[in-house]
């Protein structure tokens, strides 16, 4: 039992290790979805992108040194 | 099918693939020496008949899964499990954290099971089938990912058994981790592949028509890897204050 729960933490680990980084990723997902729904074209998909590379970077940043 | 649509496949499940089967070797190889090759073999021939059934199991039922709802999930996944990697080796290119040591992490596998020599040969079997089959599930989620909606499966799937085969093959001729290949690197070039994948893969989900289609990903992949190694820059270097 306590292996199952071992590997399904570490399943999780996979796509979470900074909670932070995931829920942020999330947010721009989320946006871009809601852009994607009322603007039809790429600007949802330039929201993707671009929220992304900016998530990434702030978070880089954020970690203490 | 194209050389041009199925190389970055090939080439991020080959990558990808490369980095967890070293992962995987270090633990085979460290059971291996501890408590000798019967348990290590058996764990790891375990953990692959449990992923081939895994995959036997899951991969049919891809085809009924919605092509824009499988390629928004698999992006989301992707975008979470490809930021993290480059995070992580943004951070270790940057020395903020500690650089992934095979040769490490095989020493303090071979004391860790050296403590409990006490025990039955199934735990060491137990440490090899978990790394196995762990490792394993990252590299299939790997070739499901950068193959799945665009029936790039078996060319991503070519490219991550090459991967595990020659890395199977360089542990059998060396019996010891291998600690010289650039983990890191790997893992920087990995994570850039695979952000700019899901960044692709979820604005098709949305509905997003990308310029340029398929050749889009290999300027999202430039953007990104410009955008980590500025961060690795600004990271290594803080502004200092001069006194």
């Amino acid at each position: 039992m306590r292996t199952l729960a071992g590997i399904a933490r570490e399943l999780i680990g996979l796509f979470v290790d900074d909670g932070m980084l995931a829920v942020a990723i999330i947010a721009v997902i989320v946006i871009a979805a809601i852009v994607a729904s009322l603007t039809p074209g790429t600007t949802a998909g330039v929201v993707l992108l671009a929220g992304s590379l900016a998530v990434l970077f702030a978070n880089v940043l954020a970690v203490p040194r | 099918m194209t050389w041009a649509t199925s190389a970055p496949a090939i080439s991020a499940a080959f990558l990808g693939s490369l980095v967890e089967a070293i992962e995987a070797l270090t633990i085979v190889l460290a059971v291996a020496t501890v408590r000798g090759w019967r348990p290590a073999g058996l764990g790891a021939a375990a953990g692959l008949a449990s992923l081939a059934l895994i995959v036997a199991v899951l991969g049919p039922l891809l085809d009924r899964v919605p092509l824009h709802l499988l390629q928004l999930v698999i992006g989301v996944l992707l975008l979470l499990f490809g930021m993290r990697w480059l995070r992580k080796a943004i951070l270790r290119a940057a020395g903020v954290v500690p650089l992934h040591d095979e040769a490490a992490a095989f020493a303090a596998g071979t004391v860790e099971l050296s403590e409990h020599r006490s025990r039955l040969d199934w735990l060491a079997g137990l440490a090899s089938f978990k790394a196995v089959l762990l490792e394993g599930l990252e590299v299939v989620f790997i070739v499901i990912a950068v193959g799945s909606g665009r029936g790039l499966l078996l060319p991503a799937s070519a490219g991550a058994l090459a991967a595990c085969g020659l890395i199977a093959i360089a542990g059998l001729v060396l019996r010891r981790p291998l600690a010289r290949v650039p983990e890191n690197t790997l893992k920087f070039a990995v994570g850039v592949m695979l952000s700019a994948f899901g960044v692709f893969w979820t604005g098709e989900g949305l509905g997003v028509a990308w310029p340029g289609a398929d050749l889009a990903i290999i300027g999202f992949a430039a953007l990104f890897l410009l955008v980590a190694a500025l961060a690795a820059v600004a990271v290594r270097r803080p502004l200092e204050v001069a006194p």
